[in-house]
């Protein structure tokens, strides 16, 4: 087979840039061969060079804290929890897969997040995922939402991962481009973690797992690129998962890793080959020579340049230490999996590829990878203009709701509030027998084995306060996730990122993303949260729409005692029921204004770090010191949908209450504001003195709103919401909807 | 006599663990995990095949584990009275075996469902339900995609007429209703024995039902009643 000569015109097909590909040149000191330039587009290529984004997220905190490894410098990050054991967790999208193939492109994000975190020797504990879609009016979207529910669901429950938390948002932004970010926890030794590296001249390298066939070639590449009607021819950059053989990959990797028989591992997601070998070898500061013929293929006839790029899932790439091949592959066996030895680890850095015979690649790995030889830019930054009339928006003239019953049913039974129960029944939540506490709270809480302790997970970032401001949208989206880890009687201890922007050679779009960047590390570092890792997503735009910037955090917490595990829902009629914190009437992205009067504008509601801080600090004291029933945390739609939540979450046993919400300058804003840093929460009435003592001493602003009680919701002396009904609206709309029609 | 029970586990299985640890530290029993290759049940008093996806359950569910080594051992050890309990992945290998009668076919809404579901005790006279005086409603979760049990009409008229149909969904009052109904099984049921009464398939998962630090724990039941009759035989 002739393969085509590179020029200039083939290397932009590939997605490179002239100034790019002259770079190459100027590397080899020579035009590279066919498979050389496919090996650098995809290397190269936004998706695993984070050429546009790594000199931003370098200004991250990214050490400190409990921290065992820093951000980039392995698989996934590592934050020491005592005892022994320490936490593997990330975050990642499969956005543009999820587009055009919901199903496997959901499945395979979850399975690539996975491999994330066992390749590290840990074993997964938790899933969670944080997803955007359109409006559900829509055919397409319900398609899309069906699909990548489902695509989730069977990963994970074949896997064997409980599925413990997320969130959905649905809003015409994503339409076009829905957002499938993934997260994926795991527990490991401290003494038992693996690296991603290769060194040590002539040790093995091996190749195991999954078969390699043409499925999912140029997928790095798709990634980084927009969404175009175009987008459809690419559904065969989509791969297809096997979640039977990665749980298989799974136990075999585990057991290599215990029994002390490699170097280092690691997974093979985008870029495939490409992207492990010249990882491992870069790390490693050394080189590696493959021999391709000994790859283990599923499809006849295929050239270097495929097997370099394929991203056939299910497949780890393995340094092993020299003369224990033969207890791996009785290990792979064993779980009937493939396992070949393909080439040996070299010195001097180079990368050589063959197959069949013949010299295919010759590559300095070095300079095929991020913080290596991979390019590295600074956008150009320019402020949108849509926030010269978003900034100064006057609310004071909305109109007046007549029915405000009404209008709360509405908000409350709304796809973006109600509870997403249609979706995560679908989700094995409970495999593992660690979820103490599962989807539909703040956070989930997933017990620890062997030890008195366990951890809080939670993903969080409300894309519309992001694009109104977003430095302020980034800082909140960490205050929120660090105060739903609170409320659950853990401790804030790291952040996952999974930053999903638009185009970033758009100036507009590149300050967005500068200023949320900058948003998110004041906040992590005030919280003392550092990033540990994650993604960066670029191109999340359609002929249609662009989405809303949507820095996802993904944060973990540890509950220290398992006595502090705090859940959300009212506990019992009597209990007092208090607000922490102040409102400010903050309309500026609020699901109300967005709901019934289809603006999202306005200023993002104000994030002061201190007060929030103070918040978290004694809310975390008073649930220590046992004063703490049910905390919640008011944030979309307010905070008469946060007491209503408090009411009906536990479906065993609603509890009524009788509140009174303090009206500033209108009822409605008062009810729905969406100002930060509070949280509902409920204290034994016995405890009443002893407990605003604490409040008074400790500075926080409080108010005693009400108490529990009764069959209904009673609020301000006028409103009277059956809870029965109420359960209906939060726990049936999304489900009606979707059996209604697919 | 202190009863030990074997745990098998297939490629796939991932409830295998759980049952494992439910066993061991929650009830403190003797348990061992038994290895499909393998085609020894180490004297093990009691088989529990565990839920998961075997072999991916790409197939029908249960269809290929069906044929693992271990099983040829696990289906004479019942023939000769031996107990095994099928957990979920394990109801549907044991049908598959042909252990117990009928079939699983897709949950009548096509998705996976996973959630606390009760289940009425409708045979309370069996290895396994030997608490009948505690008991008549127990909450236990289902996790699953293929529950909806089937079979025709002369199979369910012996299985009521054997009170073979030891569990079916039902309210937390007992109520047995479509309402409660998880899968759209059949008389909503859940779990069924073998004539002979030592072989029970059920895809509610007691072994998930096991500490109180979750929520539930009736889930024990199961296994101490197995236990009991364990050593009392």
């Amino acid at each position: 087979m002739k393969e085509p000569e590179v020029t200039l015109e083939l290397a932009q097909e590939h997605g490179l840039t002239e100034e790019e590909f002259n770079r190459i040149i100027n590397i080899l000191g020579r035009r590279p061969n066919y498979t050389e330039l496919g090996i650098f587009s995809v290397m190269w290529s936004e998706h695993c060079s984070y050429k546009n984004s790594i000199a931003l997220i370098k200004t991250l905190p990214r050490s400190g804290g409990r921290l065992l490894v820093g951000a980039g410098e392995e698989n996934a990050g590592l934050v020491d929890i005592g005892d022994g054991l320490a936490v593997a967790f990330k975050i990642e999208s499969h956005n543009h897969p999820s587009a055009v193939e919901p199903y496997q492109g959901a499945a395979t994000g979850v399975g690539g997040i996975l491999r994330d975190i066992f390749t590290m020797g840990a074993r997964p504990i938790a899933s969670l995922n944080s997803l955007r879609f359109g409006t559900l009016d829509d055919a397409r979207t319900r398609f899309l939402f069906d699909g990548v529910v489902k695509g989730i669901g069977d990963y994970g429950n074949c896997f064997g991962v409980p599925t413990v938390a997320g969130e959905v948002y649905f809003d015409n932004s994503y339409k076009g481009n829905p957002l499938v970010n993934a997260m994926a926890v795991g527990i490991v030794r401290t003494d038992r973690v693996a690296s991603a590296t290769a060194k040590g001249k002539g040790n093995p390298v091996m190749i195991v797992g999954s078969s390699t066939g043409r499925d999912g070639i140029h997928g790095a590449t798709f990634a980084s690129e927009e969404i175009s009607e175009k987008s459809e021819s690419k559904r065969p950059s989509v791969q297809a998962g096997d979640p039977f053989t990665e749980k298989l990959l799974l136990e075999a990797t585990l057991e290599i890793i215990k029994e002390d028989l490699i170097i280092g591992i690691q997974d093979m997601g985008a870029a495939g080959i490409s992207c492990s070998t010249s990882e491992m070898s870069a790390k490693g500061e050394s080189g590696m020579k493959i021999d391709l013929s000994k790859v283990p293929l599923r499809e006849k006839g295929m050239s270097a340049y495929e097997i370099m790029l394929s991203e056939s899932q299910e497949r780890m790439l393995v340094a092993v230490k020299k003369g224990n091949e033969a207890r791996v592959k009785e290990i792979f066996d064993k779980w009937d999996l493939h396992c070949e030895t393909v080439g040996e680890v070299t010195e001097g850095g180079m990368l050589e590829i063959d197959y069949e015979g013949s010299r295919k690649a010759t590559v300095p790995a070095f300079d095929l990878v991020l913080g290596g030889g991979a390019p590295v830019y600074n956008r150009q930054t320019s402020e949108p203009e849509y926030l010269k009339a978003t900034r100064g928006y006057d609310f004071s003239a909305t109109p007046r709701p007549t029915d405000i019953k009404a209008v709360f049913e509405k908000l409350f039974g709304s796809p973006n509030i109600a509870s997403k129960k249609w979706v995560y029944e679908q989700y094995d939540s409970m495999v593992r027998t660690n979820t103490i506490v599962g989807p539909g709270c703040d956070s989930a809480v997933i017990f620890v084995k062997d030890t008195n302790k366990a951890l809080a997970a939670k993903t969080d970032c409300n894309g519309k306060y992001v694009y109104l401001n977003p430095k302020e949208g980034a800082k909140i989206a960490v205050a929120e996730s660090a105060r739903n880890i609170v409320c659950s009687g853990a401790v804030p201890l790291a952040i996952t990122n999974c930053l999903n922007f638009g185009n970033p050679y758009k100036p507009e779009v590149y300050w967005q993303f500068k200023q949320a960047i900058e948003g998110m590390g004041e906040a992590c570092r005030f919280f003392d949260t550092p990033v540990t890792g994650g993604n960066v997503s670029f191109y999340n735009e359609s002929p249609e729409t662009s989405v809303y910037p949507t820095p996802v955090i993904g944060m973990i917490g540890l509950v220290e005692d398992l006595k502090d595990i705090t859940t959300s829902y009212f506990k019992a009629e009597g209990d007092l029921v208090y607000l922490l914190g102040e409102d400010f009437e903050e309309m500026g992205g609020s699901e109300y204004m967005q709901l019934i009067y289809q603006k999202v504008t306005g200023e993002a509601p104000r994030m002061d770090l201190a007060v929030e801080k103070k918040l978290q600090d004694t809310l975390l004291a008073l649930i220590r010191g046992g004063f703490i029933r049910s905390a919640h945390d008011v944030s979309d739609g307010g905070i008469l949908t946060a007491v209503a939540e408090c009411c009906i979450m536990d479906l065993e046993k609603a509890v009524g209450a009788e509140i009174n919400i303090p009206v500033k300058t209108r009822e409605d804003f008062s009810f729905f504001s969406e100002s930060q840093s509070r949280v509902i929460v409920s204290v034994e009435a016995s405890r009443k003195e002893e407990f605003e003592k604490k409040l008074s001493e400790a500075g926080q602003p409080f108010i005693q709103l009400g108490k529990t009680g009764g069959k209904d919701l009673r609020v301000n002396g006028r409103y009277e919401f059956n809870l029965d009904n109420l359960i209906d609206l939060y726990y049936n709309s999304i489900s009606k909807v979707m059996n209604a029609s697919i | 006599m202190k009863p030990k029970f074997g745990v098998v586990v297939f490629p796939g299985s991932n409830c295998d663990h759980d049952a494992y640890y439910a066993l061991k530290k929650k009830l403190g029993y003797e348990v061992t995990f038994l290895w499909h290759k393998d085609t020894d049940l180490e004297s093990c008093d009691a088989i529990i095949l565990p839920g998961g996806f075997s072999y991916g359950d790409y197939l029908r569910t249960g269809a290929i584990a069906r044929f693992s080594p271990i099983m040829e051992k696990v289906i004479s050890f019942a023939h000769n009275g031996g107990i095994v309990m099928g957990i979920c992945n394990g109801f549907q290998i044991l049908l598959e075996a042909g252990l117990l009668p009928g079939v699983m076919v897709k949950n009548n809404s096509l998705k996976f469902v996973c959630k606390d579901v009760y289940l009425k005790v409708e045979n309370r006279e069996t290895i396994f339900t030997g608490f009948q005086n505690e008991k008549q409603v127990l909450k236990i979760p289902v996790a699953h995609g293929e529950g909806n049990y089937f079979a025709d009409k002369e199979t369910l008229k012996e299985l009521q007429q054997n009170n073979q149909v030891v569990f079916r969904y039902s309210s937390a009052e007992g109520v047995v209703s479509e309402e409660n109904n998880p899968n759209g099984s059949q008389m909503n049921i859940a779990g069924i024995i073998n004539k002979r009464g030592n072989v029970l398939g059920m895809m509610p998962h007691p072994e998930r039902a096991c500490d109180p630090l979750l929520g539930k724990t009736d889930g024990t039941l199961l296994f101490q009643s197995v236990a009991e009759h364990m050593v009392n035989v």
